[in-house]
């Protein structure tokens, strides 16, 4: 206490009660912050991960309102896969891998030359993680992470495909600041509710499914591959086209799907 | 002291309000006010951060060296700030992931920095206090009025409750879009600005130079 009486005393403008203010106020500071911190980290964390799970559940149409996320989302199987090979990686937890941050990281992904990068997500992680759905031993859903950019914004979604990998069960973003109202309906879930029952691959195997310009009438030629456009945002229908190009094609998800096939 | 603690919280509601009158805080003012969700969650935020760091800063006033004052508000701020945030997205994550950075922001807000300089150095720390929850007031007051207009008619819904049916779910209203984008707030904040200086006209700046009749300057 004497030590602290001296300071008071001191005269504010000399350098040493400078210091020590400044050092002493930095201490206390970071003392509240670190608590403040540490002491919500595991409520914050949990949060999250409820929120993803929240997202993935909703996307493949198993939300149930009032039900607990942690407790439907035990339905649900996450599994890391190498996106060249399309394999099962064994060797990596599913529930601790982080996709985004991965594809940040020059060991863990690749960059993309502008010609394959359709999506314009630069550079792609060499693993992913997929969530499959089993009704026994039978695989009936298979939700896969996809992103790209659209007019402003990377939109981060999933994509639920039924067990044959070619019949689209869901479709959503759960991040994205497109522009409210317009390209922003990407959320509209009448918008969304379009994607159900589509078809991905045309006989040839190649990615047919896309988003046109103006909606899907009878004199539509393949329907079934086909998404009505958002009005007033063809930027970024357009940005959905290539994303579901770039993720279901060769580069992405096509190689791992292809074992669904019948 | 208690008329002293009475006039800092009520006169920055309208009459010496940070928004209308000060014209300060407004860049958060407009990102956050797209619904009453956010906006009441921003406020609760700032009047917390605005009350506290003005308490703290007229606690430590006649110990701050003069040389390092403004680091030394920053600071106090700055922890605040942060601390506020992780309770944020401990207890109200869905909101304050649609705040994003702007909670983060509060630390460059003009109100906390304006009534550290202008009013916490001078003032004992209760009086502060309650200058800082005034303001904080004030701030909130306008910005859940500007929220309710732009949720109200931009979306048709408030605190995310719809009140009027969408065209577009099969109702009769059609949203307005444009309430939905920053510039809309800064239309609202400015009509408002308006009425406030109508109804008190003592708000009304002096205007700094007048426009004189042409002069010829062939008859000079």
């Amino acid at each position: 206490m004497g030590f602290l009486k001296k300071l008071f005393d001191m005269p504010n403008d000399s350098r040493v009660k400078t210091v020590l203010v400044a050092f002493l106020l930095c201490l206390v500071c970071s003392l509240l912050v670190s608590t403040a911190a540490v002491a919500l980290r595991p409520v914050q964390e949990a949060n999250k991960l409820a929120d993803k799970r929240r997202n993935i559940l909703e996307i493949a149409g198993m939300m149930q309102e009032g039900a607990d996320v942690n407790e439907l989302f035990k339905q649900i199987e996450p599994r890391v896969i190498d996106l060249d090979t399309g394999e099962y990686v064994d060797d990596v937890d599913a529930t601790a891998y982080d996709q985004r941050k991965a594809s940040k990281d020059p060991a863990q992904s690749k960059a993309l030359a502008s010609d394959e990068d359709i999506a314009s997500i630069r550079r792609r992680a060499d693993k992913a993680t997929v969530y499959l759905v089993r009704n026994g031993d039978e695989v009936e859903t298979i939700i896969l992470p996809v992103h790209g950019y659209g007019l402003w914004s990377t939109m981060y979604g999933f994509m639920a495909l039924e067990g044959d990998g070619q019949t689209v069960k869901g479709f959503g973003f759960y991040e994205q600041a497109e522009t409210p109202g317009l390209g922003g309906e990407v959320d509209n879930p009448n918008w969304k509710a379009l994607w159900h029952g589509k078809q991905v691959y045309d006989e040839n195997g190649n990615v047919a499914l896309q988003v046109i310009k103006g909606s899907v009438g009878d004199a539509t030629p393949d329907p079934e591959h086909k998404v009505d456009g958002l009005a007033g945002a063809s930027l970024t229908s357009r940005g959905v086209s290539n994303l579901v190009k770039y993720w279901l094609g060769e580069r992405g998800f096509k190689p791992f799907l292809e074992q669904f096939k019948g | 002291m208690d008329a002293e603690i009475k006039k800092n919280l009520v006169d920055p509601l309208v009459d010496n309000n940070p928004i209308t009158w000060q014209i300060l805080g407004i860049c958060s003012a407009l990102a956050v006010t797209t619904s009453m969700n956010t906006a009441l969650l921003m406020s609760l935020a700032l009047t917390t951060v605005v009350a506290l760091s003005n308490f703290s800063i007229s606690l430590v006033r006649d110990h701050t060296p003069g040389s390092i004052r403004i680091i030394v508000q920053m600071i106090i701020i700055a922890s605040l700030v942060i601390i506020v945030d992780q309770f944020m997205r401990a207890y109200a994550f869905d909101t304050a992931k649609k705040l994003s950075v702007f909670v983060g922001l509060i630390i460059t807000n003009c109100i906390v920095m304006g009534r550290a300089e202008a009013y916490a150095m001078s003032h004992g720390p209760k009086l502060s206090f309650f200058d800082g929850l005034g303001n904080g007031l004030g701030y909130s007051l306008v910005l859940l009025i500007v929220a309710f207009i732009r949720e109200l008619f931009g979306a048709g819904s408030l605190f995310g409750v719809q009140i009027f049916e969408l065209t577009k779910d099969g109702g009769w209203y059609q949203s307005n879009g444009l309430l939905l984008l920053p510039p809309s707030a800064f239309f609202i904040i400015g009509l408002l600005i308006w009425v406030i200086r109508t109804f008190k006209p003592a708000q009304v700046e002096q205007p700094t130079f007048r426009i004189h009749e042409e002069i010829n300057p062939q008859l000079v």
